[in-house]
């Protein structure tokens, strides 16, 4: 069990310099020029020299993603020995083409905004979802399942933006029943955090929930006609001993594995809901980036949210062997 | 007579892991058997769970390669066969299956299903094909108008005896039966078994009858040969066997299985204790003897040969 | 010897798109404390819907259920779905075929048992665990106490039906349902849980409805005997009287077609046909459409009536219009009875 953790592991680690190669090849693939974003039109051709000399984009490719690579490491001196030197520290991910700010730093001050939204509105959908996939299941045919159904398959018609929109403008704008989202430090004042990240985990959750309840739902009927599960009741066990602890156990495994999944790919950036409702998070900034080919922060929310996708794809198989001990007792 | 098949020490082992990331151990599933089949005679090969001989009869039927050991077909070896070199032969041994549910396409026509053996070798009957299949569900006792009906809508024993039709649509020499009426109701059984022996006598078949249904073996077939944990322990005639069983393993499973007349007191029930053993790990010498009450010092360091005692052929240090 | 259980007129139906599934049709029969009835039957029959009726569960299905269950005095068929499960496990308990599918995957298998102590009785985690390990012990799984924190799918087959048994016994019902419990294991090992229901009945006092369609399991196992067609049981009667001299068509036809040790006939009499359809009942004796003896009976009465359970002779008691001669004519008692 241990050997195949630590296979899993460097596999895992393997994979994630694989798509640092990969990405890092948008330098060769789009040459951008890191003057046009600095300034443009307005800038000689003597500065534009200077500009890309700053940021090391006149070096061979090969020479770059080398110094690259260790930068990550190591902290790594831009023009080393020049009298324009500049030391990065790792782990670097270089300077954005547009404001010069360190990509590292930049994904520092972002990234709390986007966990705020991935764990609260993670945690919102998956109690939310299997609670009432749970009920609409026991419940099944009747007027709560229904009801449930319908709901769930309104909710992932739906789309964050419209949603977003229309929440806000009932809610916040007109009838300032919460305010308006923001983000602010749970470290300055827990209330003000979970009030400005209320709409949009509420508007992020309910759009999931439904995905949620649908898989709970059928992962529910289908367990609750297991044997095991007959057992449970012939044996006189009351019901929320079946219903919770043996069904609801029975179920879940599928269900806690998309989980996993689905964090790990909101860890790396909700896009959509983040410029709904103007979260400054990372999401936002990678789409920002890529409107302005602003290479070193693409890349860098590339390999951000690529960590946390392999991370979450890592602890998810790790995860079975917990969930099922037939996978890790033998005979 | 000649025999029909041929076996000879023929052996499989599976590589196979339980847990993730944990060394793979080898399941020696067939351990070196051997035995014949004479041309129209009808072999049980009989075991529990474990003993291998689902495994050999696919070997046997070539739906698995061995890992070692000959098969003689007619003579021949088709042990290292290729696909190639299997064709002209394969409509020779077909093979029926135990779950009537499982072993029919649901999406075609039992008209296909029967059919599907002539299509396939690209084989035209002279009377058509259609013709052919529709005298085919005849013979097993199935209406010939319900060629374009859907497996689905056929009750167990009717789907046996679909699966029944395939198998013969070549005319084959030889059929290995693997457990072909353990899914059935009991007041079904009977009906194929009798089609079964009926086709047998009519068609001069061959039969591999595998059965963990002793009292079925006893009835339908001429020998019978026990299987224990990838090994053959005893191998006789079916009087001779149910009469005068000479393996300790033989006796307990005759004495295990429950008589059906109340009058008939069951003298001595042979208790077997234990579990059978895990076919990775195989005991030493007699694979039997963890378990035998007349296990001794040369059962665990020599494995016993097959060898003739009475009619019959066992692999016992100490036959009764 | 009281009776402990009866069965009045049970009848279970279940609604379904193209009509009505009539699974139990008016079935009636007797079980004394300490005693073993066996239930033979085909698929279809109705035997497993009505040990499932037995404990109640079929109460928050679409089932619908009328008759009477007596327990013990209790009515099961009217009592609440809350009475009947603090009577499941304690007054009557069941085990089924598949012991793998049967017991949570998840769970080690003394949590289970001890979870199942711990519901009906107040006791501490502790007490419940003994318990656990008592019970694996009463059952024959050497090493209890190690074996309390395996998973099941590290048992093998027989070693798991006994944990099934254990933790259906943990309460120490008056009454134990066994479905198929023997069916799905090896020859050997399905002696072993017959002598260990044996033992336990005999130590405990237990009664045993063992549902099967093996009649040799049967006639080891019961006492008694009740054999069930299309709902309905069409014999009953004392396992040597029904199986040496059956008194229905069907039951003859079953005992005449299975192979046995004893017979060495190489064609099996068999009964044509296959078992009827429980969507549509037909109007008259449920077997008729396979009766070789309906031409026996005349005016055709077989089609278009059902006939009434009577008495062949004390405790024998058949389903049939073939008269008493008639039927010591057509019914000849089965080879394996007769031969020495």
């Amino acid at each position: 069990m241990f050997n195949y953790f630590i296979k899993r592991v460097i596999a895992s680690i393997v994979l994630l310099f694989a798509v640092i190669f990969v990405t890092f090849g948008l330098f060769m693939a789009v040459p951008a020029d890191p003057a046009r974003l600095s300034c443009g039109k307005t800038c000689s051709e003597e500065t534009k020299i200077g500009i890309r000399h700053a940021m090391e984009i006149d070096i061979p490719f090969s020479e770059q993603y080398k110094r690259f690579v260790k930068g990550l490491f190591v902290d790594r001196i831009y023009n080393q020995g020049s009298t324009v030197a500049r030391t990065c520290e790792a782990p670097c991910l270089g300077f954005s083409f547009r404001t010069d700010e360190n990509v590292t730093d930049l994904l520092q001050r972002r990234a709390p905004v986007t966990f705020s939204l991935a764990l609260g509105a993670s945690i919102l959908w998956l109690t939310g979802g299997v609670l009432f996939g749970m009920l609409s299941a026991l419940k099944r045919g009747k007027l709560v399942d229904k009801l449930v159904q319908s709901v769930a398959l309104f909710g992932s018609s739906l789309q964050i933006y419209l949603i977003g929109w229309v929440l806000s403008l009932y809610l916040v704008i007109r009838n300032n029943i919460l305010p308006t989202p923001a983000y602010v430090s749970p470290f300055e004042s827990i209330t003000s955090w979970a009030g400005g990240m209320l709409l949009p985990w509420i508007t992020l959750a309910f759009i999931s929930m439904s995905g949620y309840a649908r898989l709970t739902r059928s992962g529910m009927l289908e367990t609750l006609s297991e044997d095991y599960v007959r057992t449970a009741r012939s044996n006189g066990l009351t019901k929320s001993r079946v219903y919770f602890r043996h069904t609801l156990r029975g179920a879940i495994t599928p269900i806690i594995t998309i989980f996993g999944l689905d964090l790990g790919g909101l860890l790396g950036g909700a896009v959509i809901t983040e410029s709904t409702f103007g979260l400054k998070g990372v999401g936002r900034l990678s789409l920002e980036a890529v409107y302005e080919l602003d290479l070193p922060i693409i890349i860098g929310t590339v390999i951000f949210g690529a960590f946390f996708i392999i991370v979450a794809n890592l602890i998810v198989d790790m995860l079975y062997a917990v969930l099922d001990p037939k996978v890790r007792i033998s005979k | 007579m000649s025999n029909i098949l041929e076996v000879k020490n023929l052996t499989k082992e599976f590589k196979s892991s339980s847990r993730i990331g944990e060394a793979k151990s080898l399941v020696k599933a067939v351990s070196g058997i051997s035995f014949e089949l004479k041309e129209g005679e009808s072999l049980g090969l009989v075991g529990e769970s474990g003993c291998g001989k689902s495994t050999t009869g696919r070997m046997i039927a070539k739906l698995l390669d061995p890992t070692d050991g000959q098969i003689f077909f007619n003579g021949q070896d088709i042990s290292k066969f290729s696909e190639k070199q299997m064709k002209p032969i394969r409509g020779d041994i077909q093979m029926i299956f135990q779950d009537p549910f499982s072993a029919l396409n649901p999406r075609q026509t039992v008209g296909s299903i029967i059919g599907m053996p002539f299509t396939v070798n690209k084989i035209v009957p002279k009377q058509g094909l259609k013709t052919k299949v529709q005298e085919l569900l005849e013979l097993v006792g199935l209406n010939p108008e319900h060629y374009n009906r859907f497996p689905h809508e056929f009750s167990g024993g009717q789907r046996q005896r679909i699966g029944i039709a395939r198998a013969i649509a070549l005319n084959p020499k030889l059929i290995v039966c693997d457990e072909p009426v353990s899914a059935l109701d009991v007041s079904i059984q009977a009906q194929i078994l009798n089609l079964l022996n009926d086709l047998r006598k009519e068609l001069n078949l061959s039969l591999v009858f595998i059965a963990h249904d002793l009292a079925v073996v006893r009835n339908f077939c001429d020998r019978v040969a026990v299987m224990y944990l990838g090994k053959l322990v005893e191998v006789s005639s079916a009087d001779e066997i149910f009469n005068h069983a000479h393996h300790p393993y033989t006796k307990a499973l005759l004495s295990a299985v429950p008589a059906v007349n109340p009058l008939n007191k069951k003298s001595e029930r042979i208790h077997l204790s234990g579990d059978v053993p895990s076919p990775i790990d195989p005991p030493s010498g007699c694979r039997f003897r963890t378990r035998c009450w007349k296990a001794q010092e040369v059962c665990a360091t020599t494995p016993p040969a097959l060898l003739q005692v009475g009619k019959s052929s066992v692999a016992c240090h100490f036959p009764e | 010897m009281s009776t402990f259980l009866e069965v009045r007129d049970l009848k279970v139906d279940f609604p379904v798109e193209d009509g009505v599934v009539h699974a139990v049709n008016g079935l009636s029969f007797k079980l004394e404390q300490g005693k073993s009835l066996g239930i033979v039957g085909e698929s279809g029959s109705g035997k497993s819907v009505t040990s499932l009726a037995i404990m109640g569960l079929l109460k928050e299905s679409s089932a619908i259920v009328s008759g009477e269950i007596l327990l013990d005095g209790q009515d099961l068929v009217a009592a609440s779905e809350s009475d009947m499960r603090k009577l499941r496990g304690t007054k009557a308990s069941m085990i089924f075929q598949d012991s793998l599918a049967a017991l949570h995957p998840y769970f080690r298998v003394g949590k289970q048992i001890a979870e199942v102590y711990k519901s009906h009785n107040k006791v501490s985690k502790a007490d419940a665990k003994k318990r656990a390990i008592e019970m694996l012990d009463l059952v024959g799984i050497p090493q209890p106490d190690k074996r309390f924190n395996d998973y099941p799918h590290q048992f093998s087959g027989g070693m798991r039906q006994r944990v099934m048994i254990a933790m259906a016994l943990s309460c120490n019902p008056k009454l134990l349902i066994a479905d198929e419990p023997t069916t799905a294991l090896d020859v050997t090992v399905q002696a072993q849980i017959l002598e260990l229901l044996k033992s336990i009945q005999k130590q405990f006092g237990t009664s045993v409805i063992l549902i099967t369609h093996d009649l040799g399991v049967i006639s080891e196992f019961a006492d008694d005997v009740l054999v069930m067609y299309a709902g309905r049981a069409v014999e009953t009667g004392s396992v040597v009287d029904v199986l040496t001299k059956p008194q229905h068509p069907y039951s003859w036809g079953l005992l005449s077609s299975i192979p046995t040790l004893e017979t060495t006939i190489n064609k099996f009499h068999s009964i044509s046909g296959t078992p009827p359809s429980m969507l549509n009942l037909a109007s008259g004796c449920a077997f008729e459409p396979r009766c070789e003896f309906k031409s026996s009976v005349p005016g055709g009465k077989c089609a278009s009536n059902i006939p009434d359970l009577i008495e062949t002779s004390p405790n024998h008691q058949s389903r049939c219009y073939l008269d008493t001669a008639q039927r010591a004519n057509l019914l000849t008692p089965p080879e394996f009875s007769v031969q020495k």
